[in-house]
């Protein structure tokens, strides 16, 4: 059993480690604002077509409503997930998912860990999948998924997807009550740092800013923007007259695709869309989604042969 | 005789399908195994949260030869029709048999079908079960098709008698058919082969997996109250949480816990709610405070430290659970003691339905009507229309959008928060209710009015923009809200003629539409009491059928006169009379409806008649005045013996014209007579 791990960073490090030693390509963060790691190019569009792929990356989410100004002692705006998705499925992937959580520091001798029924839906991304949580304890740790379908697309083969919700697994392993506690960096480090230090006050002007701040009217004028623009590139004729080439524009559309579904997040943090309004939003941008899935799986990534 | 043991081994099963799973595996099996020709003497199906598994025993261990003989054409019949006999039969010219009978030689085929083994029989039903296994949901993973709930990892298929056993070969998309399967996936996780049922079961216990369910649910059980038992409390039963718990362990560990002080000022129901929807723990109750004060969680595991670690980490996630509880309950707390006026303000921007308002606007709706019905249920029209206007406004409130399941009842906890008075509170708590066929009915009054309002709203608004239930959907639960106000005005025993609730509740609803959707669900709710649809048909025909206690009254006394001889009897006397009174009519174009005098009358059965109506017609008139229809029933029951004698001794169909007349007249008084009633020619038989 490994040693107890001393921060939030060194637990994402092992899992880093971990996860590459099983052969995942360690990707960084997608450079854009995303709700999920779920939302990452590398587990959309990836987990479509039959083209094998083995993927694990931090990925900093966005959920503009959970603001709590940083009072709340596990609830954020902004926080870390833990994203491993490997296609086909492997059928090892529970022992390898188990192996994970020891190289972080909880044994399984001692602790009650439980696979929880929970089937994951994104009405954003036309996606759906069977798992479950995993319980530690009693408290949720991680989602686990295999895909079913991406954008409206079966997924052949299934990826299988872990999220970890960092913060919250790392508070449990650490033994910290409110997030803001948690030692980011080592504690014997000549600068020691809090969770707090970094985050405190961007929650605070981030809360204030995605309840109070955020311009309406102009995240309304975005939203339609980026619908706009996603359509009109994936409307382009595929073959490039410049160089010749077939170039599908799947990923600057999906980029386009990842705004408008933050920009619809802030909008409803702003309050300014009402219930049957928001199915109506949820609805454009996975009619977008699948625009994009359509695109992928045109393209060489996405399997296709010409 | 052989056994059969099957194991089916995944990944984790969610613990609502198991039950059922077990027995589909069951069913599905049996079935196929029974079709092709095998008998059982007993069947058993398991599950854990990792297997499903079947045990049959003495299996017959192969089909029995069929011989089957099929009677063809004759043998000099067109070659067409002897051709599709070869077709339909498989066979060749030379194959069939011809034989002679009376009209000529007749082709006939032999066909033999030979008994097959067992094991080939159980591999086919047991592939054919899995590809076809109703599962709610099912699922593919890595690159196969094949579908299960969670991805399959190996299946046991083990045919066993006293000579020893024999895997039955199958190879389903890459799983083969083994005898091997594995334990507790933490405490014993190495995988172990299996000679039987038998040893399967011992095997697994001694691998840390309790087989049976329902073993699993006892030692839970047990455990649990001997825990409480010990230290004074007790568990607070919940039968469906049991089960539940049951197939998320293989091997069940019961901790009890302490439920920090901070939190015990929480309703208890809040409490139990979060604990439970969260995270599946037991509500541990003490019987002198009558508080709930402590919790049991079940693990899946036996560890070195007792449990320790799981339940402080449990405690943990309780405290952070009902550290949000405690906060939307205090600012709920508030909002409920300034009066909750943000909360009624905040349902104007919330949408009931698109073309039926805001949720305030239904509130409006629902209060006005509230009002008005009140004096017909007996309950004060001002706090009826209060405690509708302030029933919903624990939507808004923190709780119920963490709970949902809590609406209602947190309403009454800020109602009398807010200082309003305990009918109003219990309204808010009460007027969802009746849900179900088998949930309490309100009898509080001002609930009951409200409860009528609210329901009585919703039917209107939903009929007068057409969205009624049709076939199997029945998106907003109009059924349900039917039944509703069925309970409530029956189970109350209310006075309330439902035509002029509908026209004030919404006059654009087709009132006349709804009151026949209510007296559909009214006969398949007295069909469920045991009272025939043709009697209730015969009361529905009659005026006032909008007051659903007289509607209900008059069919349960026609029933009870229905199961009378006299009863029974009358109905076929009366029919007589109606069809030749009917056919009189019919022929000559006339209706014979008055005028029938006793002076034309001949024999002593008909005069006897005459009486008999007169004594009838003054006893019924005024017993359906006072709605005493029992009485009126049994009035009509008097008629039968002078009507049997009636028909036994006299022709109506006279030969003289005016005595004719006057008994089809006569005829004509039983019929009006007895439809007063009800309307009796519904009746069937």
């Amino acid at each position: 059993m490994a040693e107890k791990p001393r921060s939030f960073q060194e637990i994402i490090l092992r899992l880093q480690n971990y996860w590459a030693a099983k052969g995942c390509a360690v990707l960084q963060p997608y450079d854009m604002e995303v709700g999920a790691g779920t939302f990452h190019p590398a587990t959309t569009l990836r987990s479509l077509g039959s083209r094998a792929w083995a993927a694990a990356y931090v990925q900093p989410s966005r959920r503009p409503t959970d603001g709590r100004y940083g009072e709340n002692p596990n609830r954020l705006q902004h926080y870390y997930q833990y994203q491993v998705l490997i296609k086909p499925s492997p059928p090892d992937l529970q022992d390898l998912y188990l192996g994970s959580l020891e190289a972080i520091g909880i044994d399984a001798s001692l602790h009650d860990i439980r696979f929880v029924e929970d089937d994951w839906e994104s009405p954003t991304l036309g996606a759906w999948g069977l798992g479950w949580e995993v319980w530690c304890d009693g408290m949720e740790v991680s989602q686990f998924t295999y895909f079913q379908q991406v954008g409206g697309h079966d997924c052949k083969p299934v990826s299988g997807e872990l999220t970890y919700g960092l913060e919250r697994l790392a508070m449990y392993v650490l033994g910290v009550d409110h997030v803001m506690d948690m030692p980011f960096n080592d504690p014997q480090s000549p600068i020691a740092l809090k969770y707090g230090d970094i985050f405190r006050q961007t929650e605070e002007e981030y809360s204030r800013h995605n309840f109070d701040g955020a311009t309406t009217e102009m995240l309304l004028q975005h939203f339609q923007d980026a619908e706009a623009e996603c359509q009109r590139l994936l409307d382009m004729p595929a073959d490039d007259p410049k160089t010749g080439k077939r170039i599908i524009l799947a990923h600057p559309a999906y980029d386009q695709c990842i705004k408008a579904s933050h920009l619809f997040n802030l909008l409803d943090a702003r309050g300014v869309i009402s219930v049957t309004e928001r199915q109506a939003y949820i609805g454009r941008v996975r009619a977008l989604a699948k625009l994009c899935a359509d695109a992928f799986v045109q393209t060489e990534a996405g399997g296709f042969a010409a | 005789m052989p056994n059969l043991l099957i194991e089916l081994f995944s990944e984790e099963i969610p613990a609502r399908m198991q039950g059922k799973a077990a027995d589909d595996l069951r069913k599905l099996v049996t079935d196929g195994l029974v079709e092709a020709g095998l008998t059982y003497e007993g069947a058993a199906a398991f599950s854990t949260p990792r297997r499903l598994a079947l045990s049959i025993e003495n299996l017959t261990a192969e089909s029995k030869p069929v011989r089957e003989e099929r009677k063809g054409p004759r043998t000099d019949a067109p070659a067409q029709a002897i051709e599709g006999f070869l077709r339909s039969t498989g066979l060749s010219l030379e194959q069939l048999e011809a034989r002679d009978e009376k009209k000529g030689q007749v082709y006939y085929a032999v066909i033999e079908k030979q008994g097959r083994k067992a094991a080939e029989i159980i591999a086919e039903v047991l592939e054919n079960a899995i590809r076809n296994f109703p599962w709610p949901k099912s699922m593919r993973w890595g690159s196969g098709s094949l579908k299960w709930v969670r991805p399959l990892h190996s299946i046991i298929c083990l045919l066993s008698d006293e000579g020893g056993s024999e895997v039955v070969p199958l190879d389903i998309d890459g799983i083969t058919s083994g005898k091997s399967t594995k334990g507790h996936r933490f405490m014993a996780p190495a995988a172990f082969d299996v000679n039987g049922f038998d040893d399967y079961e011992a095997k697994l216990k001694r691998a840390r997996v309790i087989l049976r369910a329902e073993e699993r649910a006892e030692t839970i059980w047990n455990e649990a109250t001997n825990m409480a038992f010990a230290q004074g409390l007790e568990i607070v039963e919940d039968r469906g949480l049991l089960a539940e718990v049951a197939g998320l362990v293989e091997w069940p560990v019961v901790l009890m816990g302490p439920i920090g002080e901070a939190f015990l000022g929480l309703p208890p129901e809040v409490l139990q709610t979060s604990m439970k929807e969260h995270q599946k723990f037991f509500s541990v109750k003490n019987p002198k405070t009558g508080r709930i004060e402590k919790f049991v969680t079940v693990a899946n595991i036996e560890t070195k430290d007792n449990g320790e670690t799981i339940l402080k980490g449990n405690l943990k996630v309780l405290s952070a659970r009902l550290s949000d509880a405690k906060f939307f309950y205090e600012n709920d707390l508030r909002e409920a003691k300034a009066g909750m006026g943000k909360w009624l303000d905040g349902l104007d921007v919330v949408t009931f339905h698109n073309k039926l308002g805001s949720q305030k606007a239904r509130i409006d709706r629902i209060a006005a009507l509230a009002r008005e019905i009140a004096p017909a249920v007996g309950a004060d029209a001002d706090k009826a229309f209060e405690a509708a206007q302030i029933a919903k406004a624990d939507l808004r409130s923190e709780m119920v959008g963490e709970f949902p399941e809590l609406q209602g009842l947190m309403g009454m906890y800020y109602a009398n928060a807010a200082g309003r008075i305990a009918d109003v509170a219990a309204a808010c708590r009460d007027h969802y209710s009746p849900l179900g066929p088998s949930d309490e009915v309100p009898t509080a009054p001002v609930s009951v009015a409200v409860a009528l309002a609210d329901k009585i709203d919703t039917l209107t608004g939903f009929w007068a923009i057409d969205e009624k239930p049709t076939g199997s959907k029945d998106p907003f639960a109009l059924r349900r809200a039917a039944l509703g106000v069925i309970r409530l005005v029956l189970e109350n025993n209310l006075t309330l003629p439902l035509n002029a609730v509908f026209a004030s509740a919404n006059k654009d609803a087709d009132g006349e539409n709804l009151l026949a959707f209510f007296h559909d669900r009214l006969k398949v709710f007295l069909k469920d009491k045991g009272v025939r649809h043709d009697v209730i048909d015969a009361c529905i025909a009659m005026e006032g059928n909008d007051d659903l206690s007289l509607l209900v009254k008059r069919a349960g006394a026609l029933s009870a006169f229905m199961a009378t001889e006299d009863g029974e009897n009358l109905i076929q006397g009366f029919k007589r009379a109606n069809n030749i009174l009917s056919q009189a009519e019919a022929k000559d174009g006339v209706e014979y409806s008055f005028g029938a005098d006793v002076k034309f009358a001949e024999s002593d059965e008909e005069k006897a008649l005459f009486a008999a109506l007169d004594t009838a017609e003054a006893a019924i008139t005024p017993a359906m005045a006072s709605q005493d229809f029992a009485a009126a029933m049994t009035a009509m029951a008097a008629l039968r013996a002078p009507i049997d004698a009636f028909f036994t001794a006299v022709q109506v169909n006279a030969d003289n014209e005016i005595i004719r007349r006057n008994r089809l007249n006569l005829l004509s008084r039983i019929r009006t007579t007895c439809l007063a009633v009800a309307d009796l020619t519904r009746i069937e038989g």
